[in-house]
């Protein structure tokens, strides 16, 4: 394509101006790769300078000009950030945050597609409606529901455990995740419910051995969006749990950044550690990752 | 049981977990949030209905109109800098550059590890002696202001910090870009459009809708921004980015003011609602819809 396209262009424009127009655009190619590369390189410098940081003696931290690559490496900041005997519970910090992320996810991944296999399966009165106020909830901000919600989970004694934040999720209420598994169930052909409720299969039946083996993208979008969403929660956390021994990694990482005396190298060695659980996953299941936001149409 | 009531009993059973918890974590909140806005309640003692006292209050407070000043700066400046970044690169990344899932997952990836630690690495990477930002400037020539500890560049700061997460709307212009018909790049090219004319005629009617998606998205996502102000600022310095919601959770789980907390999230919900009912309004002058009805 390209060559016929220039075969023409030698002959319409003659030989040397078909070199300045070769010339053009290899510039222009050039200059595309450079830009693009360059902002790939702003986004990549915090994450390069978080993760040399963590690894530098302290005195290193700070040199001018500075030092990229650290010499010598320090793996011991991670120990004495993560494990210090002044802080013995942050080992629990990143166990509480996996239970509670898991925890959710899986109440998410259970109700939402039990709810939107209704809306996308099965005929009520008031579906539209009913399905038009799960959108309507998307919209609602956290910081309207989120004073209400601590009045009641303090008179049923919720306060400082990790109900508030698993409770909810097995209730289907992130009507995001309800649309995404409508949509993928609307998708699926009637003749395989027609033909498993000939075999006998119940409603019930039908969503657990038709529907949700056949779903396993959109489960597994949902089981990724869901996990970075309740690792990285903060203002969750920070309501429902003060007591040290429950606090996650960000509770705890905020908190951190408070102390005296807290040195820039463990900062960013726990900072590292908090975030590579995410980084992991994301490499890990990136293309359907994509997937779920390409669906969605909204930036994660 | 006829088969259709028999239908509509496992239908009202299967979505019955939302139904719940709509009304237990959602809509009864919203309830809640709007009768708790009159009242007085300090939590530990029972409410006391103020009826407006608490509204005719916020009009008093000089730092209400901090916390809008504060969030509406933000909002100006960082929603238009993202939108224009975003289709930017969006452009760039379209013209079948090689290695586009590489380049894609490293612009995204800032938006996948949001939150505290994203946080804690800017005010390391904003420190005004040894973070790296200025760093670099000074390396170049320039002497870089102090950032989050400047009343005048505390904002400005925590804009090039959202702006850092750029990537995270790449996905979707990418796959507004491609959803253009080549055909009419042709016909425009055929009638004799140069780049620019098929940019300003074809591309950006064709990704108005998903311009729209993000302005609407973006607007109510910068009028909410909590966990950057709280970890990086705490507000300051001298309030100078005291966000909105910030504020709201100042009264409500620091000084315990319920009612008062209550009555500033209405407010804040009021405005986000006006501006985004003003956007959507606006979207007919503006937003192109193939099928030539709007339907919103």
């Amino acid at each position: 394509m390209d060559r016929r396209q220039s075969g023409v262009l030698t002959r319409r424009l003659g030989a040397g101006q078909h070199r300045t127009w070769t010339v053009v655009r290899y510039f222009a190619r050039l200059l595309l790769y450079l830009v693009i590369a360059s902002g790939a390189l702003i986004v990549l410098i915090p994450f390069v300078w978080m993760v040399s940081a963590s690894l530098k003696e302290l005195d290193q931290v700070f040199a001018y000009p500075p030092v990229w690559i650290p010499n010598p490496i320090r793996w011991e900041n991670y120990r004495e950030a993560l494990m210090t005997p002044l802080h013995p519970f942050i080992p629990y910090y990143f166990a509480n945050t996996l239970y509670v992320t898991l925890g959710c996810l899986v109440g998410e991944v259970l109700s939402c597609s039990l709810v939107g296999f209704g809306f996308a399966r099965l005929r009520f009165p008031g579906r539209r409606l009913l399905f038009m106020i799960v959108l309507a909830t998307m919209a609602v901000p956290f910081y309207v529901v989120m004073i209400p919600q601590f009045i009641l989970f303090r008179q049923l004694g919720w306060v400082n455990s990790f109900y508030p934040l698993l409770v909810p999720s097995y209730f289907a209420t992130n009507g995001f995740f309800i649309f995404l598994f409508r949509q993928f169930f609307a998708r699926i052909s009637p003749d395989l419910f027609d033909a498993a409720r000939i075999d006998g299969s119940s409603t019930w039946g039908i969503y657990r051995r038709v529907v949700l083996p056949l779903s396993v993208p959109v489960i597994a979008t949902v089981c990724i969006l869901s996990f970075t969403a309740h690792w990285n929660d903060f203002l969750g956390p920070l309501l429902y749990l003060s007591r040290t021994r429950l606090r996650t990694v960000s509770v705890g990482l905020a908190l951190f950044i408070g102390l005296q005396g807290v040195q820039w190298n463990h900062l960013m060695a726990a900072s590292t550690a908090v975030m590579l659980p995410c980084v992991l996953v994301f490499f890990a299941f990136q293309s359907l990752f994509i997937q779920g936001i390409v669906i969605t149409g909204v930036k994660g | 049981m006829r088969l259709s009531t028999r239908e509509a009993v496992e239908g009202y059973i299967a979505i019955s977990p939302w139904l719940i918890g709509f009304i237990a974590f959602v809509g009864g909140p919203i309830v809640a949030s709007l009768v708790i806005s009159f009242a007085e309640w300090p939590l530990i003692e029972p409410p006391r209905l103020v009826g407006l006292f608490n509204y005719s209050r916020l009009v008093h407070d000089p730092l209400v109109f901090q916390a809008l000043k504060v969030t509406t700066a933000y909002t100006l400046s960082a929603v238009p800098l993202h939108i224009i970044f975003g289709f930017f690169l969006a452009i760039l990344l379209n013209q079948r550059v090689k290695g586009l899932a590489i380049w894609r997952s490293i612009y995204y990836l800032p938006a996948v590890v949001s939150g505290v630690a994203v946080a804690v690495v800017w005010i390391w990477v904003l420190q005004p002696d040894f973070g790296i930002l200025n760093t670099l400037l000074r390396q170049v020539g320039i002497r870089g202001p102090n950032w989050l500890f400047s009343r005048t560049w505390v904002i400005p700061a925590l804009v090039v910090m959202s702006l850092w997460g750029v990537g995270g709307g790449l996905t979707v212009y990418l796959a507004g870009l491609q959803g253009i018909p080549t055909e009419l790049y042709e016909a425009a090219a055929i009638d004799g459009a140069n780049a620019l004319v098929r940019f300003t005629h074809v591309t950006v009617p064709m990704m108005s809708p998903v311009l729209f998606l993000q302005l609407v998205t973006g607007l109510i996502g910068s009028f909410q921004v909590f966990t950057s102000a709280y970890v990086m600022t705490g507000g300051g310095p001298g309030n100078a980015s005291l966000f909105f919601v910030l504020y709201i959770y100042r009264h409500a789980f620091q000084y315990f003011e319920m009612g008062y907390a209550s009555a500033l999230a209405w407010v804040l919900t009021l405005l986000i609602v006006l501006v985004t009912l003003l956007v959507v309004g606006s979207a007919r002058y503006w937003v192109y819809y193939e099928t030539d009805t709007a339907q919103l």
